[in-house]
């Protein structure tokens, strides 16, 4: 079975300390523990196999040495691939709730996130058409744009969840599975033509030239390279993170995140025992929706310019990050989304120099290394075995 | 019985209308007096705002030249097409516009890479093309009796924003991008191929068809630093490229082709769009001393000024009416074949159009194009038309250089070198 039930905290038996300290510990350090251990992890694997592929070609093309380049690029590459994996991680945490819950992958996903980032869009759209954008504290805007959008998609995907999948509960696998696809072309069609009737445009651009604080780029010095920093990345970071321990303390801390935990361990079970099974199932289709729907619009936010098309590829990505950390396990959906982040920003970064490959091959690469892990851990990196799969 | 009788009127009055209505198509379609011109560009999507100033262009000449048609006692319908700048889609709506007997001629496509499948299809029914933006040399180089263009050709664009990097005091080192499209990737290779006979240094040359965060791909750019990065792609691609290449850290000059010139690049890329430099097949419609009426009339039309291509959108529609015209006239008043049509339109010679003077080679490549070199001034989308031309290069196409070479020295000399 698939757990939901261990998320981001700590093993039961760790320690034994008071209650205070115990929650501290359980629901901030383990966690943001957790998380900078992934990080520093798959950056210093990658960074060494990087520098392993620059002794072994140390010049792959004239007047490149390899070696010099990595150098260079290292904080660049690695920034840009967090920031990217913390948004993968959260759309995979939508796949992977269902899941662990349903054991359906609910593939309209892609299109609630795309969904989130088109409502930040429209959000800060008006408040920029009303005059007022600069007058908002930075804080306030930012969150109130990722609340609303989380509101928003975790409604929708409610509502999906009612009309497209619960008549179909009953039904073989590949039927909600198709009904998902449907709704799936529903939302990005919807969108286009709403967006076409009311602004008549196809690229939605975030307002974000009119506040400073969000395009001005922050200059990090790490010895000798300069990177210009987005504002916007680590809002996306530290969005992601705060909304990660939110998670793990709704999932573990709470006694709706039981509820949801026992549905996912046993639904018969669990409705024995008194526990609302639909409302358990609605309530994780809120959560997830809500997670693409943050991501959606810090997405929407970093990139600049959104489209009705443009949660496919983010989507696709992190359901793949969601399989390979394993499906239905919280963190490896964590694990899942920023290894593969940081691994397309390597594969971007060093690829480059050789001349036959270049950059068009970096999802070549990066799926390959999903094929060998998964042809060597078929249930993902943290998965449990799962007899049926989708 | 008076019950009936009410309740009866009705009917033979829909049958009374209904008879007249057959009987009127009947003798239309008898007297087979309906001609039908398509058009097939973005009409949704990304880069509508392009494809819809192409299907007003047409709009606009069927209205405005089709006067001596409907004299000779033809009705003229017009039939846009959304091809969504998709391959797919493009073919598929080809197959039903061939299907239909009465379409005669097709204006299209934006895109190379819908241009060149759909085209196969038209030949195959001998359906005349002319087409106002495809630059791809493929595009004609497949010698198809069928298609022609208005514009110029990549293969000749490409290297003239080569030759105009080149003469940039500051730029010594490029990267190259492009978006893996027939066009995109075809312009791109171009270019690189001048930029390195010019004696420029070209770090990189890469594809991508990612549309929203270009992080990763540009870590290696900066590590680099070119001095100029040249985008074979679309504007809707390539202004979300700028904007984050600029928020990176990036310093030096951007360029692209004709792919960009559009209004949308501004919106796009805010701030940052100032100072690229774009080559061009099409000059700002203000450039072309015969489009003056045309923009007055079209921003009375459309409530806009005329984007890229719409003037060359208004000629290709007014080479094939006036092609119309000659078929009709040389079939003693009757409707030509659409071969015969086609034909007629290969053989257009000195059309005096708004963007200059047209003439098809045996390809049906215009004889000479204007090449242009602009550069964006402001990031105000409404101030895309007064872009400032940098340089006008009028070249010939290869079959006229060609030409000319056989013709002797003399003759190469007097045509005007880049």
């Amino acid at each position: 079975m698939a757990s939901v039930s261990r998320g981001l905290a700590a093993p039961s038996w760790s320690l034994r300390l008071p209650p205070a300290v115990r929650w501290v510990y359980d629901y901030l350090l383990y966690p943001i523990g957790q998380m900078l251990v992934f990080i520093i992890g798959a950056a210093v694997v990658l960074t060494l196999l990087a520098y392993l592929l620059a002794a072994l070609v140390p010049e792959p093309r004239p007047n490149i040495i390899l070696a010099d380049q990595i150098s260079r690029q290292l904080p660049g590459m690695i920034i840009s691939g967090i920031s990217i994996g913390f948004v993968y991680a959260m759309i995979a945490l939508g796949y992977t709730l269902v899941y662990g819950v349903l054991k359906f992958i609910n593939f309209a996903h892609s299109e609630i996130f795309m969904v989130g980032s088109v409502v930040g869009f429209e959000i800060m759209r008006r408040i920029a058409d009303s005059g007022t954008l600069q007058q908002w504290n930075p804080v306030v805007l930012i969150v109130t744009v990722v609340l609303v959008s989380m509101l928003v998609s975790g409604l929708l995907a409610v509502l999906i969840e009612r009309i497209a999948y619960r008549p179909l509960r009953g039904a073989p696998r590949l039927v909600p599975l198709i009904s998902a696809i449907g709704i799936s072309f529903f939302l990005i069609d919807f969108v286009r033509a709403t967006e076409a009737i009311t602004r008549n445009d196809f690229n939605l651009r975030y307002p974000t030239d009119q506040l400073p604080w969000l395009t001005q780029s922050v200059a990090l010095q790490f010895g000798t390279t300069t990177v210009n920093v987005k504002p916007t990345s680590f809002i996306v970071v530290g969005g992601a993170v705060l909304t990660l321990l939110a998670l793990n303390y709704f999932v573990n801390g709470t006694k709706l995140g039981r509820g949801i935990r026992a549905v996912a361990q046993d639904q018969t079970t669990a409705a024995l025992m008194g526990i609302n099974v639909n409302f358990m199932i609605s309530l994780t289709f809120f959560v997830g929706g809500a997670f693409g729907g943050a991501a959606g619009s810090l997405f929407g936010m970093n990139v600049g310019t959104v489209t009705p098309y443009v949660g496919f590829i983010p989507g696709i990505k992190a359901f793949t990050a969601a399989v390979l950390g394993g499906i239905g396990n919280i963190t490896g959906a964590l694990l899942g989304g920023l290894t593969l982040g940081l691994v397309e920003a390597f594969l971007n970064g060093v690829l480059v120099y050789f001349p036959a490959l270049g950059q068009r091959y970096t999802d070549i690469f990066a799926f390959s290394v999903l094929i060998l892990i998964l042809i060597f851990r078929p249930s993902g990196l943290l998965g449990e075995r799962v007899d049926e799969k989708v | 019985m008076l019950n009936r009788r009410v309740r009866l009127q009705p009917l033979v009055l829909f049958a009374l209308i209904l008879g007249l209505l057959l009987s009127s198509s009947f003798v239309v379609a008898q007297e087979g007096r309906v001609i039908k011109i398509a058009s097939q560009s973005p009409l949704s999507g990304g880069q509508s705002a392009v494809g819809v100033g192409i299907r007003n262009g047409v709009e606009l000449a069927i209205q405005q030249l089709g006067g001596n048609l409907r004299d000779m006692g033809f009705q003229i319908q017009y039939v846009p097409y959304d091809d969504q700048a998709s391959p797919d889609v493009g073919v598929a709506n080809a197959q039903q516009i061939v299907a239909d007997p009465e379409i005669l001629a097709v204006i299209g496509h934006y895109n190379t890479g819908v241009a060149i499948p759909s085209s196969e299809v038209y030949n195959q029914n001998q359906l005349l093309m002319v087409s106002p933006a495809n630059t791809g040399p493929a595009v004609t180089d497949r010698g198809l009796p069928i298609v022609n263009r208005v514009v110029g050709r990549d293969d000749l664009q490409g290297p003239t924003g080569a030759q105009f990097a080149a003469s940039l005091e500051d730029v010594e080192t490029v990267w190259v991008l492009h978006d893996t499209t027939a066009y995109g990737q075809g312009v791109a290779e171009f270019f690189r191929q001048e930029a390195e006979a010019q004696g420029l240094v070209v770090l990189g040359f890469e594809g991508t068809e990612e549309r929203a965060n270009f992080d990763g791909i540009i870590q290696p750019i900066l590590a680099l630093a070119p001095d100029l990065i040249y985008f074979g792609g679309i504007y809707d691609q390539v202004g979300i490229f700028i904007s984050q290449a600029r928020a990176a850290g990036y310093e030096g000059y951007f360029m692209g082709p004709d792919g960009i010139d559009s209004p949308d690049l501004a919106e796009l890329a805010g701030e940052a769009v100032v100072g690229t430099y774009y080559t061009t097949v099409a000059g700002p419609a203000s450039i072309y001393p015969n489009a003056a009426q045309f923009i007055e009339d079209y921003t009375e039309a459309y409530g806009e000024p005329p984007t890229p291509f719409a003037a060359q959108a208004y000629d290709s529609a007014a080479i094939v009416l006036a092609a119309l015209e000659r078929a009709i006239e040389a079939n003693g008043g009757e409707l030509p074949t659409r071969e015969q049509l086609a034909a007629e339109a290969r053989a257009t010679e000195n059309y005096e159009g708004l963007t200059g003077t047209i003439t098809f080679d045996d390809n049906g490549d215009p004889e000479y194009s204007n090449y242009y070199v602009l550069q964006v001034v402001s990031a105000d989308p409404a101030q895309w038309s007064s872009n400032t031309v940098i340089s006008t290069i009028q070249i010939p196409s290869p079959l006229k250089a060609q030409e000319l070479a056989a013709e002797g020295e003399a003759t190469a000399e007097a045509t005007p070198e880049s």
